[in-house]
């Protein structure tokens, strides 16, 4: 064969890869019943795909080759270790038994797609191996590319991995989509995990980098899969939030890396295909009246999004689905983002009431944002002494490099 | 699998239940034992008496040491256990979650050490 010959299907292995390797290890865990020989099989399926397909042609099912060539191998290196261990004797001889997937036209290779997103994101798990195991099954990051997202080291990764796996196999975490009863509290699980991903790419929670554009995209694709997967209106509303997000990026900081308020925002940069689809997604979560707190935040930035200028936003909505809110998910940030949408409405002295009152609980006491917005409301009546002392309390708060430059600049705007 | 459901529940509290919510509780302890028994999943379970009742001991340099007292001073303690069969953990998660003492206090799920067996394929 020739050189070229070979570098095309090399290349057509290459686009398998990229788009097939997901789906083929999903279903190599519900056939094999284990995460690391999964991950070993669709190793061993690639490399013979590599060795075969330039002789016979890329077959006409790649997807369905690579999952019987994987499982094939599996059951090979399964009877070789036998020799050491007589439970895998077993085991092979249990795999073997059931029917070969060659033949079949990958009818349920979704449902399991839909499994390892559950069992990575299952409650059993602590959180951060929640979203260590999303990234790294789910979306085929490294291990490296994880750490390096979350400011972490590889081992730790690794090690979280490791340790979540071991608690699959030995607790019994089912390969399995939940049953109705207990679906929506494991979704919610589920939506938390890409959420976090989300925001952690969107507003890093410490360092220098404002976004990590690479994590907010991840974690809108992982969006996108679980609402084609399951249509509920919590995870499309979860996605809308995401795509309202997402559509300011180029507006919410300068080229400088300085922090952009969303009132001080040019809203020509605003991404008007995300804002559509984010509003149109949005409005059709609230439409199934099973929406929740997802869908009601999602609702919230529409309203923002739809506004032409800041002056135009229509804070009266935008409180009112904060009363909604805070009914159907009553936290002390909800009730601060209520407050100062009230400060909009009102005016800044019936915001100020409503913060002091969640600071005078002690509720957000550590929150930098809690003190920045008091700070804001204080500004605003000329009571410029509180400002400062609230200002400068948000600033000894904030892990942001931004953030902190911008509370600084707002010192200095006070005098 | 078996799982050990474990109950635990602050002990202070119990002898301040009126009676009627006593009598009630045991009824319902009463009705999941009989369930569980019927679908298959129940292996064992008992009530235990208060942490006053217990006996801590410990072989040290080859010496019995007695105490009184549980082994941790925790603000829960365990008052009962089922020992239950089950599929996988997501059913140990339902069967614990409908015993009794889910609701006033907390139950902790553990898998009973086995051969390592592989993650349990779907149905």
């Amino acid at each position: 064969m020739s050189d070229d010959a070979g570098d095309r299907v090399r290349e057509a292995v290459d686009a398998v890869y990229q788009s097939e390797s997901r789906r083929v290890l999903a279903t190599l865990i519900r056939l094999l019943g284990d995460f690391d020989l999964a991950e070993e099989a669709l190793h061993d399926g690639f490399a013979a795909a590599m060795e075969q397909w330039p002789r016979a042609g890329v077959p006409a099912k790649p997807r369905a080759w690579l999952v019987s060539a994987g499982r094939f191998k599996a059951i090979d290196a399964m009877r070789r270790r036998a020799r050491f261990d007589a439970s895998l004797a077993e085991i092979a001889q249990r795999l073997e038994s059931t029917t070969d997937p060659v033949n079949w036209d990958g009818d349920g290779i979704e449902d399991d797609r839909l499994r390892l997103v559950f069992v990575c994101c299952h409650p059993a798990l602590p959180e951060n191996a929640q979203v260590a195991m999303t990234l790294r099954e789910v979306c085929g990051l490294t291990t490296e590319e994880i750490a390096r997202a979350f400011l972490t080291t590889p081992p730790t990764v690794a090690q979280r991995i490791v340790r979540a796996k071991s608690k699959i196999r030995d607790a019994g975490i089912p390969f399995q989509v939940p049953e109705r009863g207990e679906l929506a509290e494991r979704l919610d699980a589920v939506l938390r995990v890409i959420y976090l991903v989300f925001t952690e790419g969107y507003a890093a929670s410490s360092g220098e980098a404002l976004t990590r554009h690479d994590l907010s995209a991840e974690a809108i694709r992982l969006g996108r899969l679980l609402v084609e997967l399951l249509p509920e209106p919590e995870a499309e509303g979860l996605l809308a939030l995401m795509l309202l997000h997402e559509s300011r990026r180029a507006a919410r900081a300068t080229p400088a890396g300085e922090l952009v308020l969303l009132d001080d925002q040019d809203r020509s940069l605003w991404n008007r295909d995300l804002i559509a689809e984010g509003v149109a997604r949005a409005e059709r979560a609230l439409a199934s009246r099973r929406f929740g707190p997802y869908a009601l935040q999602a609702a919230i930035a529409a309203v923002h999004a739809e506004a032409p200028t800041a002056a135009a936003t229509d804070w009266a909505q935008i409180a009112g689905l904060y009363d909604v809110l805070m009914r159907a998910d009553p936290s002390p940030v909800v009730e601060l983002n209520r407050a100062a949408a009230v400060a909009m409405r009102d005016g800044p002295a019936a915001g100020l009431v409503l913060i002091d009152a969640i600071l005078g609980r002690g509720d957000l006491a550590e929150y930098p944002l809690a003190h920045s917005a008091r700070a804001d409301l204080c500004r605003r009546l000329g009571r410029t002494a509180d400002a400062r002392a609230s200002y400068q309390r948000a600033l000894a708060l904030t892990r942001q490099e931004p953030q902190r430059r911008f509370l600084e600049r707002r010192l200095r705007d006070l005098g | 699998m078996k799982y050990l459901c474990l109950i635990y529940s602050d002990e202070s509290q119990w002898p301040k239940l009126p009676q009627s919510e006593s009598e009630k509780m045991l009824v319902e302890y009463r009705e999941f034992g009989e369930g569980i028994k019927a679908s298959g999943h129940h292996v064992a379970g008992f009530r235990l008496h208060p942490t006053s009742m217990a006996t801590t001991v410990r072989i040290r340099n080859g010496k019995l040491s007695t105490t009184d007292g549980p082994f941790a001073e925790t603000t829960e303690q365990l008052g009962g256990f089922y020992l239950v069969e089950a599929k996988d953990l997501n059913e140990a998660i339902q069967i614990g979650s409908r015993i009794p003492g889910a609701r006033v206090g907390s139950i902790e799920v553990r898998p009973v050490w086995e051969v390592p067996a592989t993650l349990p394929a779907s149905r």
